[in-house]
């Protein structure tokens, strides 16, 4: 790495400091419930570093265990992880003049982290070239990935030693209530979580809860139509 | 949690597969195929509600009607839920909601169990 970019990997590190706070006790319960499912410590480890998106790990994992159809599984986990369709249109202005293998590795790293702290710098720091963005980004991605790997490793690993009355069945709804209640911060949100537990309840005679992607799109609809409203209104 | 093996390897690894090269090609869509194409508008703005339009539904099933508990509604898990989404709103703080949410259910079932 050439001198002039170190510094901006540096402070990229720094910058992730915080986030690896999360990052370290979710990537770790996965791990034990993972291996409290029966898959093997490479098992786990392997789910973490082929697909690297936290909640649809989750998702997928909860499941498996209630025994649905393996294309629902599939296509409910996915669901979970369609926003990072938006991160990559929001990341190719700034990386999308790569060449192709970069832009792979790039969106293999595109996490919720890597798009919140690479998109706010790269507005700010409207005179780096790609160099200096492509630096930012490996000092983002290298703490807060590795920590999701090496606690995913440690969870799975020390994970047996977990006493088996401990109520694990519920830490999985406990974790993904914590993660979405911070971030509901308009109308338009609320009324998407709400449209969400609602219309899955409704539907719940639907089989192996398909009526969660019905109720899924509906959320998305009233989320997006809402706040197409409050525009309209501020506009007009 | 009941230990429950995942015995078909055939389907943990599809699984894994599958939902690894699907999630790489959300991420790649722009970034790699569709380069400056813009998307609808109104399309990114649906896009930016999927955590919140499926994540408190695929939870919701298992606070009303816990699989540990028979289906039957459990007033420990409810009101951990309960505390654990008012203390994340509040604090605006996961891993304060996921502390206050566990102490709470430990809490619960001892008390309340």
């Amino acid at each position: 790495m050439p001198p002039s970019l170190a510094p901006i990997f540096r402070q990229a590190v720094l910058r992730a400091m915080p986030f690896t706070v999360m990052i370290g006790p979710f990537g770790a319960l996965f791990g034990v419930l993972a291996t409290a499912q029966g898959m093997s410590v490479f098992e786990a480890m392997a789910f973490s570093v082929v697909v690297i998106a936290g909640a649809s790990q989750f998702a997928a994992l909860q499941m498996m265990q209630d025994g649905a159809p393996i294309l629902l599984i599939i296509l409910t986990a996915t669901a979970v992880n369609l926003r990072m369709a938006m991160y990559s249109v929001a990341m190719t202005p700034h990386l999308g003049m790569a060449p192709l293998w970069q832009r792979a590795v790039i969106a293999y790293f595109l996490v919720d982290q890597s798009f919140v702290l690479g998109a706010s710098e790269y507005e700010r720091r409207t005179d780096w070239g790609l160099a200096e963005k492509l630096a930012w980004y490996a000092g983002i991605v290298t703490p807060i990935c590795g920590l999701w790997y090496l606690a995913t490793w440690l969870g799975a690993t020390f994970g047996k030693s977990v006493p088996p009355h401990w109520p694990l069945d519920f830490i999985v709804p406990v974790s993904f209530l914590a993660m979405i209640s911070p971030i509901l911060l308009t109308r338009a949100q609320m009324l998407a979580a709400a449209v969400s537990v609602g219309g899955t309840l409704a539907l719940w005679w639907m089989p192996h809860s398909s009526g969660l992607l019905v109720a899924a799109l509906a959320a998305m609809l009233a989320g997006a139509i809402w706040e197409t409203r409050e525009e309209a209104r501020h506009a007009g | 949690m009941p230990v429950e093996a995942i015995a078909d390897k055939t389907l943990l690894w599809t699984v894994i597969l599958g939902l690894g090269a699907a999630t790489f090609l959300l991420r790649f869509s722009f970034l790699g195929l569709i380069g400056n194409r813009v998307l609808p508008g109104f399309l990114l703005k649906m896009l930016r509600y999927t955590p919140m339009a499926m994540i408190p539904g695929l939870v919701a099933p298992g606070v009303v009607w816990p699989a540990a508990t028979g289906g039957e509604p459990d007033p420990a898990r409810l009101i951990a839920a309960l505390v654990t989404i008012a203390v994340g709103i509040w604090l605006r703080s996961t891993l304060a909601a996921v502390g206050a949410g566990v102490t709470a259910l430990l809490l619960g079932l001892w008390g309340l169990g």
